[in-house]
């Protein structure tokens, strides 16, 4: 072959190095499950994957304190590591930090993922002390594309972060120890479905590629009414769009997963996809609709308001006809997404965008921290069978475990938006923001929302502590150093964010003051 | 409108051609059943008999299936990489080993945890 050669791309391998480390933690990790003995491999892969985390997590700050915050895209213009994208990292990583340590437990993990539940062979790979440790490289490959789709820049890379992000906890779902069937259905089911919307990603990447005749969403952006007669496309490909990121916050009308999904993965996973997944979709959401569909804000907008209004009543209604609480965890969930959607909403003049950006990531820090802690609560409260899952077993458990109880009312509150606890402040600037960019019938109905859901959340305190325990109720599970850790840490951070939230307050307004980079 | 003929005489014509071979097919057809005949079809390997409740199936095919795969895409980027590969240059070069580290990771995993013996 002749002729010129090929300019090799800039790619800045110091601002991707977090991710580059979780990867390249994951990719040891796999080889740590092909040539380490069996015994060897859990010791080996929890302080591997601690210590990724940790590192990457260290060398956002440093990227973010000493370096400053890069005012371009990276690598040719497909990543943007930006005030928001290393915000949304540091918090998606002490996250998984923290659900790691819940996930070291034992308890909650398959021994033998491929045997069939109840049969000899489980029953010979739980006596053998079998253990599916791959569940860390997993985590660390789904950690890795949680800290690309907020990031991502253009749509392809977005999707291929997608698909990393999901594929690992597809799997991860199916893993738990106990009531192994509803674990398997969850797995297909949020496999099924989620294949399905990344689909609807896929899709409308083509149309807005039509539209546009780019995938970068800066390019997208500047293309906006300079295509003549080619709106269908745009309007399609954006509908489309919007279908793939809104299932994974779980937005309603594509919220029918979220219940089954948080029910059936094991505790501990639960815990991750509820805190991390959120933050990271969020991320990826803001980034579409705001830097490639910013100047289109006034056709998506009274889509999104419906979906907002949809998602908030939904599941702050279904909420309180659950007797499960992990499902009802999971509607509480579908109506913090609602809430966070009002965010979304609130675009306007820069300033409103910053007040907004900045709500908003308040608000994923505080609920992510509540929401692992109430999931590490939930793993504590067993009975024969594995963790207590029915609401009714939970009666009177603050006279049998009061610290416990105590500490899960607390989180409770916090999921309410109590004044004193970090739900209020990030309930309160979300609100406020949408109020400033005349959403103030979104904000009513958030606000009644949140009076029907904390009517939930008071009932199972109520349930807990002034209700006779049943004689033969769950007993509170010895946790383990790592449970306990978590507990405490997810308390701390709800007390302090809702007592002090001003440092954070703070770096939340100053990783939103330049808003995204274009 | 009259662009659109073409198409519309297109879409009659094969929901037609569809509908006419799904209804005389039972009438013509003949029917000498056997037991492959009857059974599920399965890309040419055995069904396999499942019980309720029962043991495992074996995953062989769609383990080889899905290693052919992962080769198969390696080959799809290795392709265009030697046909180019003076153009690239040294960063193709390092990007390619990259590439082909992670996958043979993947191929590490397989032969260490026996996905490439057939029994």
């Amino acid at each position: 072959m002749n002729g010129g050669t090929i300019e090799a791309p800039t790619i800045e391998y110091a601002l991707l190095a977090p991710m580059l480390i979780v990867f390249g933690a994951a990719i040891i990790g796999v080889l740590v499950e092909a040539f380490a003995p069996r015994h060897l491999r859990k010791a080996i892969h929890m302080p591997l994957t601690l210590v990724a985390l940790l590192g990457a997590f260290l060398l956002t700050i440093l990227q973010a304190v000493r370096d400053g915050v890069p005012t371009t895209p990276a690598a040719m213009g497909a990543v943007a590591v930006d005030g928001p994208a290393l915000f949304i990292w540091g918090i998606i990583l002490i996250l998984a930090f923290v659900s790691t340590l819940l996930i070291n437990d034992d308890e909650q993990f398959v021994a033998q993922a491929a045997a069939v539940p109840g049969s000899n062979d489980e029953e010979e790979a739980v006596r053998s002390g079998y253990a599916q440790t791959e569940v860390y490289p997993l985590l660390l490959f789904s950690v890795g594309g949680m800290l690309l789709f907020p990031a991502a820049n253009d749509l392809l890379v977005m999707f291929v972060a997608l698909e990393v992000l999901s594929l690992p906890l597809y799997l991860l779902c199916g893993l738990a120890r106990r009531r192994r069937l509803l674990s398997q259905e969850a797995s297909l089911k949020y496999f099924l479905l989620g294949a399905f919307s990344s689909a609807f990603f896929l899709y409308g990447t083509a149309l807005i590629y039509g539209y546009a005749g780019s995938i970068d969403l800066r390019a997208i952006s500047s293309s906006l009414g300079t295509v003549a007669g080619q709106d269908t496309l745009l309007y399609i490909g954006t509908a489309l769009l919007g279908v793939g990121l809104l299932f994974k916050i779980g937005a309603a009308p594509f919220q029918a997963w979220k219940p089954d999904v948080y029910q059936g993965a094991p505790t501990a996973v639960t815990a991750l996809m509820a805190s991390t997944v959120l933050v990271a979709a969020f991320g990826a959401v803001l980034r579409v609709f705001w830097v490639a569909l910013g100047n289109l804000d006034w056709d998506w907008r009274p889509v999104m308001w419906g979906v907002a209004i949809l998602t908030m009543v939904v599941g702050a209604i279904l909420a309180i006809t659950q007797t499960e609480i992990k499902r009802m965890l999971a509607y509480s969930s579908i109506a913090h997404a609602g809430f966070l959607l009002t965010g979304v909403i609130a675009t306007g003049a820069v300033e409103q965008n910053r007040d907004a950006l900045s709500a908003i990531l308040f608000y994923l820090a505080a609920y992510g921290f509540t929401t692992v802690g109430a999931f590490a609560v939930v793993t504590m409260v067993r009975d024969a069978g594995g963790e207590a899952g029915h609401l009714s077993r939970w009666a009177g458990l603050g006279k049998r475990a009061p610290v416990l109880a105590g500490i899960f009312a607390f989180f409770l509150l916090a999921f309410a938006g109590i004044p004193l606890t970090s739900g209020f402040f990030g309930k309160y600037a979300v609100f406020s923001a949408a109020v400033a960019s005349d959403a103030l019938p979104l904000v009513v109905v958030g606000v009644v929302s949140s009076a029907i859901a904390a009517f939930f959340y008071v009932r199972v305190i109520v349930l807990m502590f002034f209700s006779e325990p049943a004689a033969d109720g769950p007993s509170v599970a010895v946790p383990t150093v790592g449970t306990s850790a978590v507990v405490a840490l997810a308390a701390a951070a709800t007390v302090v964010l809702g007592v002090f939230p001003e440092p954070v307050l703070s770096l939340a307004d100053q990783a939103a003051s330049a808003l995204f980079v274009r | 409108m009259e662009l659109y003929a073409p198409i519309l005489v297109l879409a009659v014509l094969a929901a037609g051609f569809a509908i006419f071979s799904v209804t005389i097919a039972p009438f013509t057809g003949p029917r000498r059943w056997n037991r492959a005949k009857l059974d599920a079809y399965e890309c040419g390997i055995e069904p396999t008999p499942q019980p309720v409740g029962g043991g495992r199936f074996p995953l062989k095919y769609m383990i080889t299936a899905m290693l052919f795969i992962v080769f198969d895409i390696e080959i799809i980027f290795l392709y265009p990489w030697a046909v180019a590969f003076d153009q690239l240059g040294m960063f193709g070069l390092v990007e390619m080993v990259l590439f082909i580290v992670t996958v043979l990771v993947a191929y590490a995993y397989v032969w260490r945890r026996k996905g490439l013996d057939w029994d």
